[in-house]
């Protein structure tokens, strides 16, 4: 099958769904790939080294999208400038599509997909568990604006990050603070602590504090009770009014006091929360900085206006919605890495064939138009682990599958058996036993529990020690052999008393010599 | 010598056994602790041997100055790697002298006694041979297996839990018959043929495990020989025998449980043996998935530009004597300021700490070796994760796939790691016999070839 790589036409999109790495990849499939002179050219790949890695180049715009058995591309499906055609429309009907396609915002645009019955495949619709990971475009994405967005301030911003003394004086850290600790939030708080800056980040999801503080940020908490804003997947969900109040308040405060706010908050299927009033920008310091992450969603700050840089009371509001785009090196290798994992998963035989696996729960996810139906949204994912990290930060520990252990009712019913045997066998002892026996079981019975509290406190690594230390101790078997030896009647006895003195006497300096040998090997 | 001081000097003995594996909490008191113990025996010996008539301390001396006399050189010059063999060895003369002292202790009591007390006796010189015998063969075997004299492949032979089944039935049987006879001609031959069935049992049980699972195998020894120590005690009416025998005993049982527990598997499925040979590969995945390879050179480049490796190594470092090279790479890396640790999966190796024991001979410093639970969560932060001659400790099917047969054992999460290498002869499998995705993930790749090899030339690529 062929897959065809088209030039994007989104104004300013720099990205390209393929790089000659992925191209060899894909060609290892057993896919031809063509690629649309001059896709590459805004990222840096230009059309040699596509050839070298195997490439086809295609004649021009219509014969790509005409040949191509599948469509890989970064930005959703729309009218194109050169042809006055929609890309839906000129793409073959009954080819597949892999692409950004943002189903619950586009119903037109799958409308028209499944009219023309291309099977399509929306990669920002991939479900959020671990396996599916290394497919998370959204993630990789998000990590690259986050860092471009405190690269976007900095250039913005009159001083430096890091706090310095120098002979002309002392220099104060910038503050920055993060809103909303998702990959991006996060890529944010990482990239502007390494610059030296003071960092504070706030979420909704008191779960994701511990990364925050790991990353070298300080976790700004409300001092409100106990909601909690994870939602599903890994996503933060609206919350209640009072909450939103007390937000705002700490927000409004934080304010007076930073240099830099940078704002990724979203929630999934709405419109960004507004958090950064016109109050708060007139409160800001002269020449602070403030990044809006989710300007392309409606904006987390009510100034912002996307796509621009605009300076309101002394602040420079950034609304880029392409700060992905403006790495599009980087971007396109990360994207274009997604893409080849997509292909694989869909070509599980390598023979260039892609398989719709519909059972297969990513690829279901994945799908949103198949042949002639809408099959957008997908029924209900799984919930995720409570503990469920933010998206894309680190693999969702899967639950630990519980070892084939019997039921608990079993397990009640054994350990109930068992007491009641230990009970029968003291009382059968404290029966009938002479006093002589009961006296050594006693001390038998305290040293077991000693010896069970001591071995505890032993550190693993000396667990080859502690062996051979107790294979010397037990060499005090010894005495035994020796009283029996002393007192010997029997030739036989003799014998046998000297033998087992012998030996006994083999463990107890064998077992401490090489024990102090071992334990003086160990050093710092 | 009175017998006041003499228990005096028992209770003393006692107290410095108990300090002696208290000591081993702490690397700064290990060797304190070895000296305790070293003191606690010649206490012992010494009060022991005080009550004697002299006359019979030309034997005694003898004795005990032969055993020294074999075994300090046999300490002195074993290797590292053969520590497992010694161990075991040494477990089995317990068990030898348990059998030995039971059958005198029949023969010729020290302490005449009658009624129930007697029968009690009877009973302990019964078990404590028993269990003697188990452990003197069991070990001799597992030793065997360890020093490659026997092929440490689990034996499953048809109807083998039957076996053990009708072997321990029969010493009971005989158990009774031993308690009803009064003639010690025909006591003596009871004795006897238990003593061997108990032998055979001993081969047997240990000959049905496999390779890696003797840790546990050397620690449930361990436990055994401690067990046949404390009936000795119980025959001889001697405390310290006792209290030492459950000190061993306790201590043997808690390093079988905590490496039972590291592979998520129960006591007895691990000493019913016959463990991986079963299953084959289960993995869906697997099929002509393809690896990533790596050249010493691309390798010693990564190492260099790191800013954190953790070195996960297992039984292969061992078997390829790779120890010191790592060692080596060890202090030229940190030297160049990268943080080097080692992150050791409790059940890495033969027995018990067995990892630690090989670096530290290799002068690896103790503080940076770390436990499974102390470094899983550092993974994600690292760079490169070099895993030498490990394989079932490291794979990720344990933690992600519940069908696996592994399934549920912790495992060192390596995966999440930056970059993992794995140094590896070949393809095989582990001694689980499980398929180990980690080798096709994306972040993984092989140095094939011997591990010594490797690691010399990844020291030469770095230099």
């Amino acid at each position: 099958m062929k897959i065809g790589i088209p030039k994007e036409i989104y104004p300013d999109e720099r990205r390209v769904a393929a790089t000659p790495a992925s191209v060899e990849k894909l060609i290892k499939l057993g896919y031809e790939v063509v690629i649309e002179s001059g896709a590459g050219d805004a990222a840096d790949y230009h059309d040699d080294v596509y050839r070298e890695a195997g490439a086809a180049m295609a004649e021009d715009t219509t014969s790509l999208w005409r040949e191509s058995d599948i469509i890989l591309k970064v930005r959703a499906p729309t009218e194109h400038p050169d042809t006055h055609k929609h890309e839906a429309d000129m793409i073959r009907e009954g080819a597949l599509l892999g692409s950004y396609i943002w189903p619950a915002q586009n119903p037109e645009l799958l409308q028209k997909l499944a009219d023309r019955k291309v099977t399509t495949f929306a990669i920002d619709a991939l479900p959020r568990i671990s396996r599916a990971q290394k497919m998370d475009a959204l993630s990789a994405m998000a990590n690259i604006a986050g860092y471009r967005a405190v690269i976007e301030a900095a250039s913005q911003f009159g001083r430096f990050f890091t706090g310095q003394v120098t002979a002309a004086g002392k220099v104060p850290p910038a503050k920055v603070m993060v809103i909303g600790a998702g990959v991006a939030g996060l890529a944010a708080i990482g990239t502007a602590n390494s610059m030296g800056a003071v960092v504070r980040a706030f979420d909704t999801r008191l779960e994701v504090k511990e990364q925050v503080e790991s990353i070298g940020a300080e976790f700004l908490e409300l001092d409100f009770g106990d909601e909690e804003g994870s939602g599903g997947g890994g996503y933060a969900k609206q919350m209640s009014d009072e909450f939103i109040k007390a937000e705002m308040a700490l927000f409004a405060e934080q304010a007076k006091e930073v240099d830099i706010i940078i704002t990724t908050a979203l929630i999934p299927g709405k419109p960004a929360p507004k958090l950064i009033t016109e109050d708060m920008v007139k409160s800001m310091k002269p020449g602070s900085v403030i990044v809006d992450l989710a300007s392309e969603r409606g904006g987390n700050c009510e100034l912002t206006e996307p796509g621009r840089i605009v300076e309101k009371h002394g602040v420079r509001l950034i609304g880029y919605t392409d700060l992905p785009s403006r790495m599009a090196k980087v971007a396109s290798d990360l994207y274009a890495t997604n893409l080849v994992h997509m292909m694989t998963e869909l070509t599980p035989e390598k023979d260039g064939q892609p398989v719709v696996n519909m059972e297969d729960a990513v690829i279901r996810g994945l799908t949103v138009v198949r042949d002639n139906d809408i099959t957008w949204p997908p029924p209900e994912p799984e919930k995720p682990a409570t503990s469920a990290p933010p998206p894309g930060t680190e693999e969702p520990s899967p639950a630990k599958p519980a070892a084939p252990a019997p039921s608990p009712a079993r397990k009640a019913a054994g350990k109930i058996a068992l007491l009641a045997v230990t009970v029968l066998a003291l009382y059968g002892v404290g029966a009938y036993a002479p006093e002589s026996f009961l006296s050594h079981f006693t001390v038998f019975v305290l040293a077991c529990f000693i010896g069970w509290q001591v071995i505890w406190n032993v550190t693993p690594s000396l667990h080859t020690p502690l062996m051979s230390v107790t294979n010397a101790i037990s060499g005090i078997i010894v005495i035994g052999a020796l009283l029996h030896l002393a007192e010997a009647e029997h030739a036989a006895v003799g014998i046998l008393s000297f033998i087992a003195v012998l030996i006994a006497m083999i463990n107890v300096s064998g077992g401490f010599r090489v024990t102090h040998r071992m334990l003086k090997m160990f050093h710092k | 010598m009175s017998t006041g001081l003499i228990s005096v000097a028992y209770v003393v003995a006692s107290v410095l056994f108990i300090l002696s594996l208290g000591g081993l909490a702490h690397q700064e008191s290990a060797r304190r602790g070895n000296w305790y113990g070293v003191a606690g025996i010649l206490i012992a010996i010494a009060a022991t041997v005080a009550g004697f008539d002299p006359g019979s301390l030309t034997a005694i001396i003898i004795a005990m100055v032969l055993g020294a006399a074999i075994g300090l050189p046999i300490a002195n010059k074993v290797e590292m790697t053969q520590m497992p063999q010694l161990v075991a060895l040494l477990h089995s003369f317990v068990g030898l002298a348990a059998v030995l002292v039971g059958f005198s202790s029949y023969i010729d009591p020290l302490v005449v006694m009658v009624g129930v007390e007697h029968t009690i006796k009877l009973v302990e010189v019964f078990l404590g041979i028993f269990i003697g015998a188990v452990t003197f063969t069991g070990s001799l075997v597992a030793c065997g297996k360890l020093d490659g004299r026997i092929d440490s492949k689990a034996l499953t032979l048809p109807g083998r839990h039957w076996m053990n089944l009708a072997a321990v039935i029969l010493c009971v049987l005989l158990g009774a018959a031993f308690l009803g006879t009064g003639s010690m001609a025909m006591g003596i031959i009871f004795l006897i043929v238990m003593t061997l069935i108990a032998a055979v049992l001993g081969v047997h049980l240990i000959m049905a495990i496999g390779g890696a699972d003797m840790p546990v195998v050397v620690s449930m020894l361990n436990s055994y020989s401690g067990w046949a120590a404390a009936a000795i005690g119980f025959m001889l009416g001697n405390d310290l025998l006792i209290v030492t025998g459950a000190l061993v005993g306790s201590s043997g049982a808690i390093l079988s449980y905590i490496m039972c527990r590291a592979m998520n598997r129960s006591f007895i499925s691990v000493i019913l043996g016959g463990f991986g040979q079963t299953s084959s590969s289960s993995s869906s995945s697997s099929g002509d998935e393809t690896v990533q390879e790596i050249a010493a050179d691309e390798l010693a480049e990564e190492l260099r530009n790191a800013d954190s490796v953790i070195i996960v190594p297992g039984y292969g470092m061992a078997v390829a004597q790779a120890q010191n090279g790592i060692s080596d790479l060890t202090k030229l890396l940190r030297d160049r300021g990268v943080n080097v640790r080692f992150g050791i999966h409790p059940v890495a190796g033969r027995l018990p700490g067995h990892m630690n024991v090989l670096l530290a001979e290799a002068h690896v410093p103790y503080d940076i070796v770390l436990e499974m639970d102390e470094i899983n969560d550092d993974f994600p932060e690292t760079d490169v994760v070099l895993v030498i001659g490990a394989n079932d400790t490291v794979n990720p099917a344990a933690a992600e796939d519940p069908t696996s047969p592994i399934a549920g054992m912790p495992v060192l999460e390596v995966w999440k790691a930056r970059q993992v290498v794995i140094l590896k002869r070949g393809m095989a499998t582990g001694y689980s016999g499980v398929e180990n995705p980690l080798f096709f993930r994306d972040n993984s790749y092989m140095l094939f070839g011997d591990a010594k090899e490797s690691v010399d030339k990844l020291l030469g690529a770095i230099r």
